[in-house]
């Protein structure tokens, strides 16, 4: 059967082998009693950046813009769905009911997100788009950050200055706390949870690369100039690709809300440094290489674990093998040794 | 009074991020890089003058050359080891990528040799400034002197570019690596001269902006560092004048957003304004239009 | 009535007037030759045709409709396609895949039903396979289908350019010299190609060129620009022994 298939749809379902054989290794492992807990609550966590991975890959691999705000759309979907989740717990008894919508609110509400911030950066180009998006991205933590809402008999209350601020009746409670952030937020990911959101991005990114669509993407990639002289639509394909990426990270901010019982908005977990870091995921696992931004996540994600034993030096370490590994991945000079003296390294001819 | 205070404020903020921007800039225009450690160069030459001065108990000039030196030091052999062999590579994102981890080789290293608390950092000038009308305005020294070593290295730096050779070759380089080449100039001395003098300033920027905020944790250089580079880019990147108006616009909006709006808010704002200055004016205030041929 | 039909076309750039009063006329299935000395403003007409310059006068009439100052997408739409001097193709995507992009506005399926693989997704994409065949065919490039587009050699490529351009069903096909880096043989190949092409399709081609022996040999008329102005125009032997016409090229 393998061999009727084509290229890509080779590469497609080795992609989703190696996703679901690693579930299930890692499942047999959890119920053996085989992995120490810190590994295990390392999982949904490991889910999440693969989505992140893997979506961002969408605008900088497959529509060749460098994004640096894609925290903030996962920031987004975080808030959004874990405001919900926080009014609905007494409302909708229905635990998996009520992830399940959360879910799809976190990831309308970062798609719309990216509507709104994609029309008016993705004019930019390069370096300025980066810096764009990176400042929409810290604006939207910093925005967080002073939201306050409250609710009570009258309804809903907002400010953004102090919960007083909120003139609730007595009877109110505050569900957004400003700095504070969301507490509360029912636990509701799961590894298994986690793992059918990553098929479902592998499924939507993978069959919109091989599209009609993410041919026009990929066009404005390699050419723009020549994608519009064809008739190609530019800005809508942008947009697009831009759109989809940010819901998807809307996604996994819904799983981020659900892991913890607090949700707040700070530097680590949706500033720069995030997006940054989803960066690092990309590049290294290969621009517009979706498996790649798979395993560079897991393996990234695993190895300050792994280098626990070392302490203190981890981070220096890990510093180290990131600097390391772009030079041996990216420099002319390393290619074109691997090229002589290592077999595997030799160029193979091959279709994105 | 309070707002010619916040002016004043403003401007050495800005002067700050003026001196950072500058090395930004620099690097940008000449190695169409975004340096990501730049910032943690800010961080080292900080400890290294705090620890001169401390530790050896040396005087504040001499600390703070010191600091210049080993910046300068630094600036050179991250560019030689981590930036130059992928100065040919295929995608421009592998050497942000590898900027990105020097930035946390610096970070980590200071952390394990320095630990993570706070440190406090004596001011470098022990002048205590001027005081105006009976004492409702004051200046403070650490202020005059930053905003006078702003105006100086920006004044040094347009002449040193404009007339000097290593200058010209600098604009050389900038314009069209090939032709510098094919026309004699040294482009791997140009380009390791311009990350010298970046971290140099660096430096200077480190003591300057400890001076003022004198709290000294390994992270310290990460924020004032992104937002030279938002200063950098605001102004029109690879342009020196622009990234001295980006940083002390930068610098005046961030005080008064603080004070006259949230301080909560002030790094929105600034980003903000960023963003709307952009997408009216997409290369900044001083950027050029560069048209792709078809 | 013309195909194409241009009035007094014009652009200036920063006070130089690049292309100044420009006016042609070229009737359906005409193989027509635009021609001038280096930097006389020959691939800026074409910029001005296709909408990635808006011109500051003139007019531009294809089949009867009024095609002035549109942006490129649209005009693409209206049926102008071309090629670029520097060879311009989707290098990362495979040989079918670049065609398949110039099909992009021929056949439809919604973004869904390409995502969830909707009987619609596979019936458009089959028909798309193989009518980009039949193109990669005609051009003797469909051996090369799955090959990456930047690993075919030189004269392949500016072939699958044209391909690609041919792909959007184009009524006027602009060529910005087709015969640019190849040698006699592959320029003696290439004009069989585009007569081949102007039969097969009923297609009306206009093209810069220098190689003079590939203008004389395919183009039935002319017209000469020099310093972004008609320096002569009719047919191509009157203007190929136009004196105006040899002092401009040999000098004086």
């Amino acid at each position: 059967m393998l061999k009727k298939m084509n290229k890509t749809t080779k590469s497609n379902f080795i992609t989703y082998g190696i996703v679901i054989a690693a579930f299930i290794v890692m499942q047999v492992l959890i119920s053996t009693g085989s992995v120490s807990s810190l590994l295990e609550g390392l999982m949904v966590p490991l889910c999440i950046y693969v989505i992140l991975a893997v979506s961002l890959n969408l605008v900088v691999g497959i529509l060749g813009e460098l994004s640096l705000g894609h925290a903030g759309f996962m920031c987004v979907g975080a808030f959004s769905s874990a405001f919900f989740s926080k009014c609905m717990k007494d409302v909708i008894e229905n635990g998996a009911l009520r992830f399940f919508l959360a879910m799809l609110i976190g990831i309308a509400v970062a798609a719309v997100f990216g509507i709104l911030i994609g029309i008016p950066v993705l004019r930019l180009k390069g370096d300025y788009l980066a810096i764009v998006t990176l400042a929409f991205g810290e604006i939207i933590k910093n925005l967080v950050n002073v939201l306050f809402i409250g609710k009570d008999s009258n309804g809903f209350h907002f400010s953004t200055k102090d919960v007083m601020g909120l003139n609730m009746e007595p009877d109110g409670t505050v569900i957004v706390n400003g700095p504070q952030g969301i507490t509360g937020t029912p636990q509701d990911s799961t590894f298994l949870i986690g793992f059918i959101m990553i098929l479902i991005t592998l499924f939507i990114v993978l069959n919109l690369i091989h599209s009609r669509d993410g041919r026009a993407i990929m066009s404005i990639r390699d050419n723009r100039i020549a994608a519009e002289s064809v008739g190609i639509n530019i800005t809508k394909y942008k947009l697009m690709a831009f759109t989809v990426s940010a819901a998807l990270a809307g996604s996994a901010g819904v799983l981020y809300a659900h892991n913890l019982s607090t949700l707040t908005a700070n530097t680590n977990n949706f500033g720069y440094n995030q997006s940054i870091m989803i960066l690092v995921y990309v590049v290294l696992g290969g621009i517009g290489n979706i498996r790649g931004s798979i395993i560079a996540a897991v393996v990234l994600t695993l190895l300050p674990e792994m280098l626990r034993g070392l302490q203190d030096y981890r981070m220096l370490i890990y510093a180290v093998v990131l600097i390391a590994m772009m030079l041996f991945n990216w420099a002319p000079k390393a290619i074109e040794w691997r090229e002589k003296h290592l077999r595997f390294g030799k160029k193979k001819e091959a279709v994105k | 009074m309070s707002f010619i205070s916040y002016l004043i404020n403003g401007l050495s903020l800005g002067s700050v991020y003026a001196i950072i921007a500058l090395g930004y800039t620099m690097v940008y225009g000449i190695a169409k890089m975004l340096n990501f450690a730049h910032g943690d160069v800010i961080m080292i030459g900080a400890y290294m003058a705090l620890i001169a001065m401390t530790q050896a108990g040396l005087s504040p000039v001499i600390a703070v050359l010191i600091a210049v030196v080993i910046c300068t030091l630094l600036g050179v052999v991250i560019e030689r080891i981590a930036y130059k062999p992928l100065r040919n590579a295929s995608s421009s994102l592998a050497v942000l990528i590898t900027a990105i981890g020097v930035s946390y080789l610096l970070q980590n290293t200071a952390l394990l040799v320095f630990g993570p608390n706070a440190q406090t950092f004596p001011s470098v000038i022990k002048w205590s400034g001027i005081t105006f009308a009976d004492g409702q305005l004051s200046i403070s020294g650490v202020t005059i002197v930053t905003i006078a070593a702003c105006i100086i290295i920006m004044a040094v730096l347009v002449t040193f570019v404009q007339k000097s050779k290593p200058g010209q070759a600098m604009r050389a380089v900038s314009e069209d690596k090939g032709a510098a080449q094919l026309m004699g100039i040294n482009v791997n001395g140009t380009i390791a001269l311009t990350f010298a003098i970046g971290s140099a300033l660096a430096a200077v920027a480190g003591v300057l902006y400890c001076s003022a905020y004198p709290s000294l944790t390994p992270y310290t250089g990460a924020m004032p560092g992104i937002k030279a580079f938002v200063a950098a880019v605001f102004g029109g990147i690879g342009s020196i004048q622009g990234a001295f108006i980006g940083g002390i616009l930068l610098g005046i909006i961030e005080i008064f957003g603080r004070a006259y709006i949230t301080s909560q808010m002030a790094d929105a704002l600034v980003f903000a304004v960023l963003i709307i200055v952009l997408l009216v004016k997409p290369t900044g205030l001083l950027g050029r239009k560069i048209q792709e041929k078809v | 009535m013309a195909l194409l039909e241009v009035k007094n076309l014009g652009i200036s750039f920063g006070g130089l007037r690049a292309v100044n009063a420009f006016d042609i006329s070229i009737e359906k299935e005409e193989l027509y030759g635009l021609i001038g000395p280096n930097g006389a403003g020959k691939t800026t007409v074409f910029n001005l045709l296709t909408g990635v310059y808006r011109p500051d006068a003139g007019k531009v009439i294809l089949d009867g409709e009024d095609i002035t100052g549109k942006k490129t997408i649209e005009i693409s739409k209206a049926g102008i396609a071309r090629t670029f001097q520097n060879i311009r193709l989707f290098k990362e995507l495979s040989v079918l895949d670049n065609v398949k992009v110039g099909l992009h506005n021929k056949h439809h399926y919604s973004t869904i039903e390409g995502i969830l693989r909707l009987p619609g997704y596979r019936r458009v994409e089959k028909e798309m396979d193989e009518q980009a065949m039949e193109l990669l065919k005609v051009f003797n490039l469909d051996g090369a289908a799955h090959r990456k587009a930047s690993n075919l050699p030189y004269g392949q490529q500016r072939r699958l350019e044209i391909a690609r351009a041919l792909a959007t069903e184009p009524k006027l096909l602009l060529l910005d010299e087709p015969a640019a880096g190849m040698n006699p043989n592959e320029t003696g190949e290439l004009m069989d190609m585009i007569r081949f092409v102007r039969e097969k399709f009923h297609m009306t081609i206009l093209l810069i060129e220098h190689d003079m022996k590939l203008v004389s040999g395919i183009c039935e008329r002319l017209t000469v620009l020099n310093f972004g102005e008609v320096l002569s125009q009719g047919t191509t032997s009157d203007v190929l022994n136009d004196p105006q016409v040899i002092t401009a090229y040999l000098g004086e």
